[in-house]
């Protein structure tokens, strides 16, 4: 057999044809024995996709490692030991939590480029009213495709990518608590990608990315269908991992490492694990439903048979408000994290920004119906959801503190790292602010579904979660790599995104209050003015993301070599060489104190000489700014 | 074995409550998903339960399906003990009721007088499909666990994928104990 076929990819692709074809054939024979000819054809879409694509994602885990990892013991051999070295790995399955780590983060970061390039087009056509570049459907397309692969690089890149590299390190832990259902995990997320591009191509689906009913009940594009079969996917991916982390937090850590003395950036992996493993469920169950009803005939969200479309409100929201803090729990751990180290100071009050945490877990599931106070819901839940929803300032207020008492009278090294952490404290504070707005039901009522929520959401997410993503991809790109990126472009990036980011999404707080409606391909040309300011920054905001790849891109290929520890740094993933050897620590390393032991000479978070920890760095290293 | 240089090397009982772990953890998020669908059921119809549902079929469906738990109970601890003959002889009759349920439901399905377009209909035939689908896999899974004792792969001291398949068939009754009542006696 010629090596190529030996690989998993390739594998993975011709059992799932395969698979897909096999539930395809399967369910077109039983329709035609059991409808006859004039029953129906032997292919309907909603129906050969829903039977065939799992069918497909079966055959392909089986190709691309569930057969030699789990079939073959079952039915009686061995594991196969195939792996890939070197380069290749990425291609394979490989239970390495760090080579799975670079997997999740290099997929997600081309989805993510792939979607920024999708809503440039978007904006393009809304530079100024009437249709130029798309058609209402198409429109409707592209901004769907935008809204669900942006979410899904929001859930997953910093938990699944960051956290599987750095989250064993960080506990001293030698991979994840299950590493092959770690890389299976991984491996469910290519057909995702894979299903979403191919409903695009086959026209897209009209819902956006909530897929509320009646629409997406009736609306007849097959997109529909392969959309709520790729979320399902996708949540699978989230739970799974989510799982893992928890175990692995909980079962893994080196000895000495009580809960206590936890990296605040675990922390936030844990919380936003303890929502995803559980609430990502509810988003299954209601595109599950939507199947249901599309394929047999259900009535779940059909008023005329008894259903009703706020119960899939009720659903959806259950899960997809929790879900933004899965996306943003692990970017306040990280930017504490990066604050501490690069201000040379303790984390300020370590156990009020864990209670922070846990306290947003524990409000995330009472919040939902706020989403819905123009829905037509019932009356009475409009009070209990907007005094809970307030709530939840308290425990935001106290990361906040944590974030401000750290950085106060510390010595910042303003790297680009840090940079994008304290762009991150105020983008979350503008978009905290204005959310205040939308929980008041009366403010509410005037500002929903208008761009003010499209400025608030993404001032929340995109300013929040992407620019921790970005301190984050900075922040361990030498760790990774083993290469150091170019301060002077990195740089160059920040402030082109900082300020490009401003200016595409202040307007439209102005815009959104006087009332221009979001999810709509056209619009009066009163507001052309605005809507053509918004598209050029939103050109300039896209460009920012020309030396972000350049700088990456060529820094892998022939960047300076990294230290091991560039930024002096306590935690323990900066206690090994860079990239970290193959099963992480020479030897089990012993944790003595707390994590963040920054001027405190006496005080350490593993054994070993002074500097490691303490050692002054402001303007040290490839620093200033 | 690349697989298990990457696993931690644990203590067999460590190794044990991690998997112990991890399956509870996916059964507390399989509850939510049971869950959205169980609160769906009352969202849309309350506690309404037609008249002419067939409850003798839905009590003897239940009575097999507890039933079930306790033979595979009884396989759990025989291999437990190493009584490897009786574990598998337990298994056999597991998958024997697990099967007579499912041939139970599509009897069920069969003789409904209510479409899957009604309200209850929607509720029911999602619920039980549902449900179905994991008794279906259970099933497949006690196939492995047979293949495995068959070939002696379990002993007294590690049989992690024996326990863990019977944790899962008394959870998906456990789902039943829940799923009855709301489909059958709330009415």
């Amino acid at each position: 057999m010629p090596a190529i076929a030996r690989a998993p990819i390739v594998q993975g692709l011709i059992f799932g044809i395969v698979g897909f074809l096999i539930g395809i054939a399967g369910t077109g024979l039983v329709r035609v024995a059991f409808l006859g000819r004039d029953g129906g054809d032997w292919w309907s879409t909603d129906l050969s996709w829903t039977i065939g694509y799992p069918v497909a994602l079966v055959g392909w885990l089986i190709g691309v490692g569930g057969w030699r990892y789990w079939g073959r013991e079952w039915f009686g051999g061995e594991v196969d030991q195939y792996e890939m070295k070197g380069w290749q790995r990425y291609f394979g399955f490989s239970p390495d939590h760090k080579v799975i780590g670079i997997q999740y983060v290099v997929t997600f970061t081309l989805l993510f480029l792939l979607s920024g390039l999708t809503v440039m087009l978007v904006r393009y056509e809304l530079a100024q009213s009437g249709l130029q570049l798309f058609n209402n459907d198409t429109y409707n397309a592209a901004m769907s495709f935008h809204g669900i692969t942006m979410v899904a690089v929001a859930v997953a890149i910093l938990a699944g990518g960051f956290g599987n590299y750095v989250l064993p390190l960080q506990i001293g832990a030698q991979d994840m608590a299950f590493p092959r259902l770690n890389a299976l995990t991984f491996w469910l997320v290519p057909p995702v990608a894979i299903l979403l591009v191919t409903a695009v191509l086959m026209g897209g689906w009209e819902t956006g990315w909530s897929a509320y009913p009646p629409l997406a009940n009736l609306q007849t594009k097959p997109g529909q269908v392969l959309f709520n079969l790729a979320v399902i996917t996708f949540g699978l991916v989230s739970i799974l991992g989510a799982i893992n982390f928890l175990v692995t937090v909980i079962y893994e850590r080196a000895p000495g490492m009580t809960w206590g003395r936890l990296p605040i950036f675990t922390w936030g992996i844990f919380a936003a694990s303890l929502i995803a493993f559980f609430f990502t469920q509810a988003f299954a169950a209601g595109l599950a439903m939507i199947l249901f009803d599309r394929v047999l005939g259900t009535s779940f969200f059909n008023a005329s048979g008894g259903g009703s479309a706020i119960l899939y409100q009720h659903v959806f929201w259950f899960y997809s408000h929790p879900a933004v803090y899965v996306m943003v729990l692990p970017a306040f751990g990280l930017i504490l994290e990066i604050l501490s180290h690069l201000s040379r100071k303790p984390l300020f009050a370590y156990r009020w920004a864990v209670g922070g945490m846990i306290g947003i877990v524990a409000l995330s599931g009472v919040v939902w119906a706020h989403h819905m106070f123009t829905s037509g819901m019932q009356d009475y839940l409009h009070a209990p959801f907007l005094v809970l929803t307030e709530l939840i300032s308290i425990p935001t207020g106290l990361i906040f503190l944590a974030a401000i008492g750290t950085i106060w009278a510390g010595r910042l090294w303003v790297n680009v790292p840090m940079l994008f952490a304290l762009g991150f404290l105020f983008n979350f504070l503008m978009g905290g602010i204005t959310g205040i707005y939308l929980a008041d039901v009366p403010t509410d009522l005037f500002l929903h579904d208008t761009y003010f929520v499209v400025a608030h959401f993404h001032y929340t997410i995109m300013g929040g979660e992407i620019f921790a993503l970005m301190a984050a991809t900075y922040f361990w790109f030498p760790k990774m790599t083993g290469r150091m990126y170019s301060e002077r472009l990195g740089q160059l990036h920040f402030w082109m995104m900082f300020i490009g980011f401003q200016l595409v999404f202040l307007p439209m707080f102005d815009v959104g209050i006087k009332g221009m409606n979001r999810r709509v391909a056209d619009f009066p040309s009163a507001y052309d003015d605005f809507n053509l300011f918004i598209t050029l920054s939103a050109f300039f905001l896209g460009a920012s993301f020309i030396p972000f790849t350049w700088n990456l891109v060529v820094s892998w290929i022939r960047g300076p070599k990294a230290e091991a520890n560039p930024y002096r740094a306590s935690t323990l993933e900066w206690q090994v060489s860079s990239p970290p050897p193959e099963h992480n620590f020479p030897e089990i390393p012993e944790v003595v104190g707390p994590p963040y032991p920054y001027g405190q000479p006496d005080v350490r978070h593993v054994p070993g000489p002074a500097g490691a920890a303490g050692a002054p760095a402001g303007g040290g290293g490839g620093g200033g700014g | 074995m690349s697989a298990a240089a990457h696993a931690v090397a644990h203590s067999p009982e460590k190794r044990l409550r991690i998997s112990r772990l991890g399956l509870w953890l996916f059964f507390l998020s399989e509850s939510c998903l049971f869950g959205a669908f169980a609160a769906a059921r009352f969202y849309m119809n309350g506690t309404y339960v037609p008249d002419d549902l067939n409850q003798i079929l839905g009590l003897v469906l239940t009575s097999i399906l507890l039933v079930s738990s306790l033979t595979a109970y009884r396989a759990e601890t025989a291999i437990a003990h190493g009584n490897v003959a009786h574990g598998k002889l337990m298994i056999l009759a597991t998958m024997l009721l697990g099967l007579i349920f499912l041939g139970g439901v599509i009897t069920e399905w069969s003789i409904a007088h209510f479409e899957p377009s009604e309200g209850y209909g929607t509720s029911f035939f999602s619920m039980t499909g549902l449900h179905a689908s994991h008794v279906a896999t259970g099933i497949l899974f006690l196939g492995l666990a047979y293949m495995f004792a068959a070939r002696g792969k379990y002993t007294p001291a590690s049989h992690w994928g024996m326990t863990g398949v019977v944790m899962y068939w008394h959870f998906v009754d456990v789902v039943w104990v829940f799923f009855y009542p709301a489909l059958y006696l709330t009415g």
